[in-house]
């Protein structure tokens, strides 16, 4: 490595430092301008805020509902990793362990699942969501998005790894299937499942079109939905905005501090949005 | 990468040897008791919605009064529609501007973060951070970097001497802007898969080629991108997959402004459906939108074997 030695390394990683910066900087200009009460009004706030304070935040959490949305956010994230673990792990049981005529088929149509994209469903969906009185319901966001093929798939690789003389083993003991799925085989793939998880509470964290289609009070709104109403609502108050935003990033942020290797892993495994 | 390979062929199982018969009921009803909770909701909330969208393409309709059949009419009228046209020319200017920029930036990123640095694990967790924002924040955080007239970046342009541009209110600007914000949010994601690819390949083959006398860009050209060439593959299919949907962050941005000039596809159907009431016209141009990207990624898997690695 002739080129990389020395001075070369040196710029190499002076260039990655300072681009890593400009990567945060939007980060730090959120915060920043959250803190700076009335930003936006008439000139650039400045980078340290001479008066900072939490107005913006107030503002947010006293004349908006706020509070109501994080929460709102909360349950139909929590609901939906919850479904898709379940209903994935399940099916993946099956796929990994039970042979049936026709299997390889079925798996084949959960995958093309995948392949579909939300706007094609658009409007069916909207249609049927309307017909089961699900609009407007936390039910209508977490019910078409409770099973995951993307799930299945992940949780079948991590239980084919599983050996199957422990299966046997439970079964000469009297196990039946639901005890070798619950307590043989789940136990010894949590890290895809914690993998799943974390993908699919980003998932449902961040979605968008979906919810802003089905959920219209503002008492139902999810994070994504009350920020982009807030714009229109305060137009000239960014600090207002930028608090939201910080408000959504968080938690967000907090999983991926404490849960870095497997959200790396189901982005990288995924590469869905 | 493991998600694209498509049906694993190691489903066949030891044979049931001893109660075979009353093990094989047992066998059928949890089958089915553990496929049930998936299985209908994807036939449900995926598969049927999809050919139910079909078939709305062929009507006329409004959401509300009886369907008309149209035949193949949505479908003749928006493709002569020039806001048809309109909307799959910004998507396309999206596609061609953003995956380009994402996927240099990103392969550099990778490789130099595949060295061994100081800081490097920080390093790129620092870069994989907007990943895990939403899009809509990271819609307003753009919006606000770039604002006109208060915004930062216009602000240290002004400082050396620059008027900057009136981006997102520019209808000449608004389509850039809103590939910036994307680009930002992309860069760490190419960088994450392609880094897993790097540090795939075996130490032996870097070794052969440093003793052989290849210089580093022989390295890079001869070795590491071809090794590198299925996540490659898998980085370009996702991201024109996503780019032709790209929708949360344009209508938190632009909102297909100023003037249309940011209005993408899937906006174009949100608009028809829930402005314009036209659901079989939506339902059409989706069907046009998914036809686009399926035809696309089936091109590249078919090309694959002449580029990629082991395809």
């Amino acid at each position: 490595m002739r080129s990389r030695t020395g001075v070369g390394r040196w710029v190499l990683w002076a260039v990655l430092v300072l681009g890593a910066l400009v990567m945060l900087f939007p980060f730090v200009w959120t915060l920043v301008t959250s803190i700076s009460t009335g930003a936006g009004l008439d000139a650039t706030p400045s980078l340290v805020p001479q008066h900072p304070s939490f107005g913006a935040y107030l503002e947010l959490f006293r004349r908006t509902s706020f509070g109501r949305v994080v929460l709102n956010s909360a349950i139909i994230a929590v609901g939906t990793v919850a479904l898709q673990i379940l209903t994935s792990a399940l099916a993946a049981y099956v796929f990994s362990r039970l042979p049936f005529r026709g299997r390889g088929v079925v798996f084949g149509v959960y995958l093309a699942t995948m392949m579909v994209p939300m706007q094609v469903l658009l409007v069916p969906l909207f249609v049927e969501m309307k017909s089961l009185g699900l609009i407007d319901s936390y039910l209508g966001v977490i019910l078409p998005g409770m099973a995951s093929a993307f799930g299945v798939f992940l949780l079948r690789q991590a239980m084919s790894t599983v050996p199957r003389e422990l299966d046997e083993a439970a079964r000469l003991d009297g196990a039946g299937h639901l005890r070798i799925f619950g307590q043989v085989v789940m136990p010894l793939v949590t890290p895809a499942v914690a993998t799943l998880g974390v993908f699919s509470f980003m998932n449902s964290w961040n979605a968008f079109l979906w919810p802003l289609v089905i959920l219209r009070s503002p008492q139902l709104k999810t994070l994504p939905l009350a920020l982009a109403a807030l714009q229109g609502q305060y137009t000239t108050r960014w600090d207002v905005v930028m608090a939201g935003s910080v408000v959504t990033i968080l938690p967000m942020l907090a999983v991926y501090v404490f849960a870095q290797k497997y959200v790396i892993q189901s982005v990288a495994g995924s590469g869905l949005k | 990468m493991t998600v694209l390979t498509p049906l694993d062929t190691r489903l066949a199982a030891p044979p049931t040897t001893t109660g075979r018969r009353r093990r094989g009921w047992r066998n059928g009803l949890t089958i089915v008791a553990f496929l049930a909770p998936s299985a209908i909701p994807l036939a449900a909330f995926v598969l049927y919605p999809m050919i139910q969208a079909a078939w709305i393409s062929l009507h006329r309709w409004n959401l509300i009064s009886a369907m008309q059949w149209v035949g193949f009419g949505n479908y003749t009228k928006l493709v002569a529609d020039p806001k048809t046209r309109a909307a799959f020319g910004h998507t396309l200017f999206y596609v061609v501007g953003e995956i380009p920029l994402v996927f240099v930036g990103g392969l550099a990123l990778a490789l130099a973060l595949n060295a061994r640095l100081k800081g490097r694990s920080l390093l790129r967790g620092v870069y994989f951070l907007p990943v895990v924002t939403s899009w809509i924040v990271v819609a307003l955080v753009w919006r606000w970097l770039l604002n006109p007239a208060v915004g930062v970046v216009n602000h240290v342009l002004a400082l050396v001497g620059i008027q900057g541009p009136g981006w997102w209110t520019d209808p000449r600007w608004a389509m850039p802007s809103i590939i910036l914000a994307s680009a930002w949010k992309d860069l760490g994601f190419v960088m994450v898969i392609l880094l897993a690819g790097l540090q795939s390949i075996p130490e032996d083959v870097k070794e052969a080629a440093l003793i052989d006398g290849a210089g580093p860009w022989r390295r890079l050209l001869s070795i590491t991108l071809p090794l590198l060439s299925p996540q490659i593959f898998f980085v370009v299919v996702i991201s024109l997959i996503n780019g032709f949907q790209v929708f949360d962050q344009v209508y938190a941005m632009t909102g297909g402004g100023p003037a249309g000039a940011s209005q993408v596809v899937v906006q174009q159907v949100y608009d028809l459906t829930f402005r314009y009431s036209q659901a079989g016209s939506a339902a059409a141009l989706s069907w046009l939108l998914f036809v686009v990207i399926l035809v696309i990624t089936l091109l590249q898997t078919w090309g694959q074997r002449r580029w990629v690695h082991d395809a």
